[in-house]
């Protein structure tokens, strides 16, 4: 062994054991408790739907990679965990092939289009759940549930509104607020609030076990643990999921709604924690991550309460990803020990 | 616990000094041969003083400076001048060297007669920092003379040991503070007359308490010197981390730290300068650490200038596992070697050997953002927007990006999850940035 060839490479000779593919599996075993769950509550036709959700966007990648002569990169885990958020946003009852029409979508249109892998301006997961929102919007409405997993958690409130607003008894606790509140269409009057209806009588089912809604909504509780456990494995910082809800929780209540139920309902805490959290489409550093983060609350209470739509999760994520660049641009530190005059100019 | 100071980014690597931080120093043979590059610094490379033939005694100038930033070399050994010729360096350049032959039998050293070291002027210590070609030890290896000799215009009122050794692995300061710590004072003390400071502190990180309690206990006795915990983090031994650390100031871009009052040198220069003053021993030989999983017993040694690895690897037992990487320097910063004929420098603080079970070599992947490289850079750039630029050959935009303040520590490679090589393509940005600017 005296005298024997050793490796040459440059400085530095240790690296930290961390990969691209362990970062994409610290999320996906992050999500893999709400996933299950989700099964468990809206039974196999959720599962159903994360299959095709997940073959379509690897497929996606598969064919696009293939395409253009490029190393197929499947083994990297991005494309399974795209398809895997994807099918977290979608109902569970949704036709499997608009699943996997929205997965396809997802990777060749969101992401490889781009240059694939780091180089993608919108997240992909989003913009395969955008396209199918747009274009099969009756099936992808929230109400699309399976009513049997209803009787899980069925509020009081809940029959009351579906009785007072007449809305189907699927609707989400997001959509029935809406109309609830809505002058226009709320059988109660404007700003009225029907008689014993309260947001917090939603609470505990959709901390717990929430039946109306995607199959990542089904449980606050298991979404904010697995955010723990990726902070606690510092795959995502705290500023963006923190400062996004918390921004969502003080406008909310500004607007003298309940800020508590307006976190839980709908698809904040996912988005927050798990898609707004996306290396590639978020600010690189800490000061932009916070006007991203804050961008996000802002458009996202706008759209809830302002838009037709009762959410504004996915919109608001996509609006602030497009962003980025010019955050990118004119937010990064600055030099240490420089005084003044950010490095900055055009970039590309 | 207070919270310890220190400077913002960097890294937490494992460090690894239990392999070596409990040896004590010992003497490293004496190899048949020795090679001693006419240039081990930054500046000027020397002439020789001497020709092939000619007989050389210890400690004998063999190359003289030939600028102001340059450094003198002298003999390791007693012996025979064999050849005077180009060698390849730890770097892979070829640099002229003296190759000596030693003699079977080696002197001590003696040493020249004490002076009052509390009587020395400014310039003579500078004159002694010189002829003993002192230049700095953790690496950089800058002529301390020079570093001594600050614009009239920027007083220093500071001197900072950097007693941090922060590179993973490496103990011979560690070895050094303890073993060595009366000297190592007098030494500092000698680098605060030198430039005219008011005070020392030495920055130790706190994973070696012991050797700050041993410099405490000695420094309590100098009003002027203090001894400082620093936090466990690379690069926290930087220049301009270090003095941030310490003293909140911020050395600006392209600029030297007594811009800001400051004057750094490394634990085994102000040693090296004591030994020069009290001993008139010039810098012949110094002390490293031979480690890491692939040395069978790792150790500190005092070995000479122009030792090859292959008698420092001999002396602690040999090769163990499978080694793969021969790294001279740590782990961070350091240069791997092809073989073992590299031979020891005055900068040379230390050969660790890698084993095949913790050199993890990637292929270089697609940049996710993730951000970890800009959350890392102590000298807050953007290294993956550096990398981006190099790729297209943009190097403008490489330079406005920070690719020149970039000192090269390797925190942004090491938490890289795509195994980019930032600090290749900053040093090939930094080539390229240099050639456009001679046009």
């Amino acid at each position: 062994m005296e005298g024997g060839r050793f490796i040459v490479s440059t400085s530095p000779h240790i690296r930290d054991p961390i990969t691209t593919r362990r970062i994409m599996c610290h999320v996906i075993v992050a999500l893999a408790p709400v996933t299950v769950y989700a099964v468990v509550i809206h039974g196999i036709h959720a599962f159903y739907v994360l299959v095709s959700s997940i073959a379509g966007a690897m497929l996606g990648e598969l064919a696009m990679q293939r395409g253009r002569g490029l190393p197929v990169t499947l083994d990297d885990c991005s494309a399974l965990l795209t398809g895997l958020l994807l099918a977290l946003t979608l109902p569970p009852q949704l036709h499997w092939w608009i699943a996997l029409v929205a997965g396809l979508v997802a990777t060749v249109l969101g992401k490889q289009i781009f240059g694939g892998l780091g180089h993608n301006l919108f997240n992909p997961a989003l913009v395969g759940r955008a396209v199918a929102f747009v274009s099969w919007a009756g099936y992808m409405n929230a109400g699309y549930v399976k009513t049997a997993a209803i009787g899980i958690a069925n509020t009081a409130t809940h029959k009351a509104i579906v009785k007072a607003v007449d809305v189907a008894s699927g609707a989400s606790p997001l959509a029935a607020m809406k109309i609830v509140y809505d002058p226009a269409s709320s059988p109660i009057g404007p700003g009225g609030v029907p008689h014993g209806i309260q947001a917090s009588s939603y609470y505990k089912p959709l901390f717990l076990a929430n039946p109306w809604g995607c199959l990542g909504e089904v449980s606050a509780l298991l979404l904010i643990l697995g955010g723990i456990y990726l902070l606690a494995v510092r795959v995502i910082g705290w500023r963006i999921p923190v400062i996004y809800v918390g921004t969502v929780a003080v406008l909310t209540s500004f607007t003298g709604r309940d800020p508590l139920f307006y976190t839980l309902a709908g698809g904040l805490l996912i988005g927050a924690i798990f898609m707004a959290t996306d290396y590639t489409t978020s600010p690189l550093a800490d000061k932009g991550k916070i006007l991203y983060a804050l961008g996000l609350g802002l458009v996202t209470w706008l759209l809830r309460f302002w838009s037709n739509n009762p959410e504004g999760v996915m919109f608001a994520i996509l609006f602030m990803n497009g962003l980025v660049p010019i955050i990118d641009r004119y937010i990064l530190p600055r030099t240490y020990g420089t005084v003044k005059k950010p490095r900055g100019g055009e970039t590309s | 616990m207070a919270e310890l100071k220190t400077f913002k980014g960097g890294i937490h690597p494992p460090y690894n000094k239990e392999l070596a931080s409990g040896k004590a120093i010992k003497e490293a043979p004496v190899p048949r041969e020795v090679v001693i590059p006419l240039q081990q610094h930054i500046g000027a490379p020397c002439e020789p003083l001497v020709s092939e033939g000619d007989r050389v005694e210890l400690g004998q100038k063999i190359g003289e400076a030939q600028a102001f930033v340059s450094a003198p070399v002298h003999s390791s050994v007693a012996g025979t001048v064999k050849a005077i010729t180009e060698v390849a360096n730890f770097t892979g350049a070829k640099v002229k060297s003296v190759v000596i032959e030693a003699d079977p039998s080696q002197p001590e050293f003696s040493k020249k007669p004490g002076k009052d070291l509390e009587a020395l002027t400014a310039e003579e210590i500078r004159e002694i920092a010189k002829e003993a070609g002192l230049v700095g030890m953790g690496g950089a290896a800058f002529p301390t003379h020079v570093k001594l000799s600050p614009p009239a215009d920027k007083p220093v009122d500071t001197v900072i040991i950097n007693a941090c050794e922060c590179e993973p692995f490496l103990t011979c300061d560690h070895r050094l503070m303890l073993e060595r710590t009366d000297d190592l004072v007098a030494g500092a003390r000698l680098l605060k007359a030198a430039v005219g400071a008011s005070k020392v502190i030495f920055g130790v990180e706190a994973n070696k308490m012991d050797a700050a309690d041993a410099l405490r206990s000695r420094a309590s006795s100098y009003p002027d010197v203090e001894v400082e915990i620093l936090e466990v983090k690379y690069p926290e031994g930087a220049e301009k981390m270090l003095i941030f650390a310490l003293t909140g100031r911020k050395v600006p871009p392209g600029k030297l730290p007594s811009e800001v009052g400051c004057l750094v040198q490394n634990v085994g220069t102000a040693l090296a300068l004591y030994e020069a003053a009290a001993w008139g021993k010039p810098l012949y030989e110094r002390v490293l650490t031979v480690t890491g999983p692939g040395v069978r017993e790792p150790a500190n040694l005092m070995a000479r200038i122009g030792t090859p690895i292959a008698t420092l690897i001999e002396a602690c037992g040999g090769f163990v596992g499978n080694p793969v990487k021969l790294i001279m320097g740590g782990p961070m910063t350091g240069w791997a070697q092809p073989d073992t004929s590299a031979a020891v420098v005055k900068g040379t603080s230390g050969v660790v050997v890698l084993t095949s079970d913790v050199v993890d070599l990637g292929e270089e992947g697609e940049c996710v953002r993730c951000g970890k490289c800009v959350d890392a850079c102590p000298m807050f750039l953007s290294p993956n927007f550096i990398v981006q630029a190099a790729k297209r050959g943009q190097w403008d935009k490489a330079e406005m990006w920070g690719a020149l303040d970039c000192f090269e520590c390797g925190c942004c490679s090491y938490e890289c999850p795509a195994y980019i090589p930032h600090v290749d393509y900053v040093r090939k940005a930094k080539a390229e940035i240099a050639a456009l600017k001679k046009k």
